[in-house]
């Protein structure tokens, strides 16, 4: 693939950390690419530095070595294209819902009067019209889950950076979110990187599905996720295309004990 | 699905969560109170003398009979200046210092220990210091208050910041916002509580900056007033100097409550 039509560029990447005095390799001659619009899954073993990927792509982490380009420019410091879905929400307890969701605009400098129309019109498409004036913590765990997808649907960037975003939810709600932020996602089609533990979910969301090594992360495998849209996210797990991949990635998975 | 409502009944299992009703526990005060006051005064001049431990009836008419001629106001307006200005002027001033110097990376490594080896100082054993400074005026009891206040500011502060959520410090950076946002969304907000609790511990502290310049050197004050009567060996009179400081206490502790309950609604 050529560096040229990717939205993200990663080359050769190379992450270390300093812990204890010790240096620790987290990734090492990573590749990827993103093309516009397009959906990419990465999944792997916990620790395998697939967060780590994301701070170096959201700029809030320095590579050791490589390069990670959006639209072929080099990135240093955070993006103006990016914008992330934290594992926790990072939702400001002390902030109501609209406020929260308002963020972004506020911080691009919207006229407050459009802020507050639009995080409106976005909780509306979340599905959760009555609850603006509520704080974080009277909702329950998908609930908020929602008001965060609102938030980065608010800032509307062209690489949505999604750090297992899904993860703490329980099985039925994780099901119900994915479904819904699948239908969204649809109709906006902006780049994703998607990182996830779950091997349903990740085939089930993308169009391409990436297995990671464990530590040092390298990217060990990619595959193809050749399913129609717009898809049935639940039910497309009964597709026979479907269970074949799956059964492919968990050999992929399962090779790393 | 629904917003979690803290109204259903529960058993008692942690030792925060149990719930009484006001009325118990106002009734219980009341009780405690007269209890304590009570036996005071019964026994004030029947089990002891009552020179020594005076008595609830002789402080109250002390009272009555400082208001009637000004002394009450008199001493109470400057002890409460002194303490309110100084707690307001540390507390800013130790706020400020915590906030900046969490932000000024490898500066913080050089200034801290200095810091907490000042805070480790008995400053109590400043203020013939001050009073050498500024003489017995206001200003040496105000300064006196700001060293006692100071330092819980500046502690709890500079703690709070650290506790911030890195999180949130993420999600900002990513939405690329500059620290005036980040200041103002996240910092503020996150070390309200902290500077909250040291407002409350403060008062306390502030109180006993200024009582005790007062009795080191001045010439009003409650301070003042508890060592003059101390010098007539007038219990009575030091004890409604006690009880005076008291009060002040407990109405400055309920007014941060009140702020602490506005500035707190999200939780």
């Amino acid at each position: 693939m050529n560096d040229n039509e990717s939205k993200l560029a990663i080359r050769d990447l190379k992450v270390e950390y300093d812990a204890k005095g010790r240096r620790t390799v987290a990734l090492e001659q990573v590749n990827l690419n993103v093309k516009d619009g397009e959906f990419v899954s990465v999944v792997g073993p916990s620790g395998c530095g697939k967060s780590t990927l994301l701070k170096v792509v959201s700029g809030l982490l320095r590579p050791a070595g490589g390069t990670a380009s959006i639209d072929g420019k080099e990135i240093a410091g955070v993006p103006d294209q990016v914008g992330m879905v934290f594992q926790n929400d990072a939702l400001l307890p002390w902030k109501t819902v609209i406020d929260n969701v308002r963020l972004p605009l506020e911080i691009k400098g919207v006229p407050r009067k459009e802020q507050l129309h639009e995080a409106q019109r976005l909780l509306g498409m979340v599905g959760l019209e009555g609850f603006a004036s509520y704080y974080p913590k009277q909702l329950s765990g998908g609930m908020r889950k929602r008001v965060a997808l609102a938030r980065t649907f608010a800032y509307d960037p062209e690489i949505y950076l999604m750090d297992e975003p899904f993860g703490p939810l329980d099985a039925q709600t994780r099901v119900k979110i994915g479904e819904q932020f699948l239908k969204i996602w649809e109709q906006v089609g902006k780049s994703v990187l998607f990182i996830t533990h779950d091997i349903e979910e990740a085939i089930a969301l993308s169009d391409r599905v990436v297995v990671m090594s464990a530590r040092p992360g390298r990217i060990k495998a990619e595959f193809n996720v050749r399913l129609e849209r717009p898809r049935p996210f639940y039910d497309i797990r009964f597709d026979p295309l479907f269970k074949d991949l799956q059964k492919e990635i968990w050999a992929q998975m399962a090779d790393e004990g | 699905m629904a917003a979690k409502s803290n109204k259903s009944a529960s058993y008692p299992s942690s030792f925060r969560q149990r719930e009484y009703k006001p009325s118990s526990v106002w009734l219980g005060r009341a009780g405690v109170f007269i209890l304590t006051v009570g036996l005071w005064e019964l026994l004030s001049g029947r089990a002891f003398n009552s020179f020594w431990l005076s008595k609830p009836s002789l402080i109250l008419k002390r009272i009555g009979e400082m208001a009637a001629d000004g002394d009450l106001w008199f001493h109470m307006s400057a002890t409460l200046q002194e303490a309110i200005v100084g707690l307001v002027i540390g507390m800013a001033g130790g706020t400020l210092l915590g906030v900046a110097i969490s932000f000024s990376g490898i500066f913080e490594k050089w200034i801290y220990p200095y810091i907490m080896a000042l805070y480790s100082l008995p400053r109590v054993s400043l203020a013939p210091l001050f009073i050498v400074w500024f003489g017995i005026g206001l200003s040496s009891k105000i300064l006196m208050v700001v060293a006692m206040v100071v330092f819980v500011a500046f502690y709890n502060a500079f703690e709070g910041i650290r506790n911030i959520d890195r999180d949130l410090m993420d999600m900002m950076s990513t939405y690329k916002a500059k620290w005036t946002h980040k200041l103002k969304w996240v910092v503020l907000p996150s070390i309200t509580v902290w500077i909250l609790t040291s407002l409350r511990l403060n008062i306390g502290m502030a109180l006993i900056g200024s009582v005790i310049a007062e009795l080191v050197g001045s010439n009003r004050g409650l301070g003042y007033y508890i060592t003059f009567s101390s010098s007539m060996l007038d219990t009575t009179g030091i004890f409604t100097g006690l009880v005076l400081i008291m009060l002040i206490a407990v109405v400055l502790e309920q007014i941060v409550l009140l702020m602490e309950r506005r500035l707190l609604r999200y939780r």
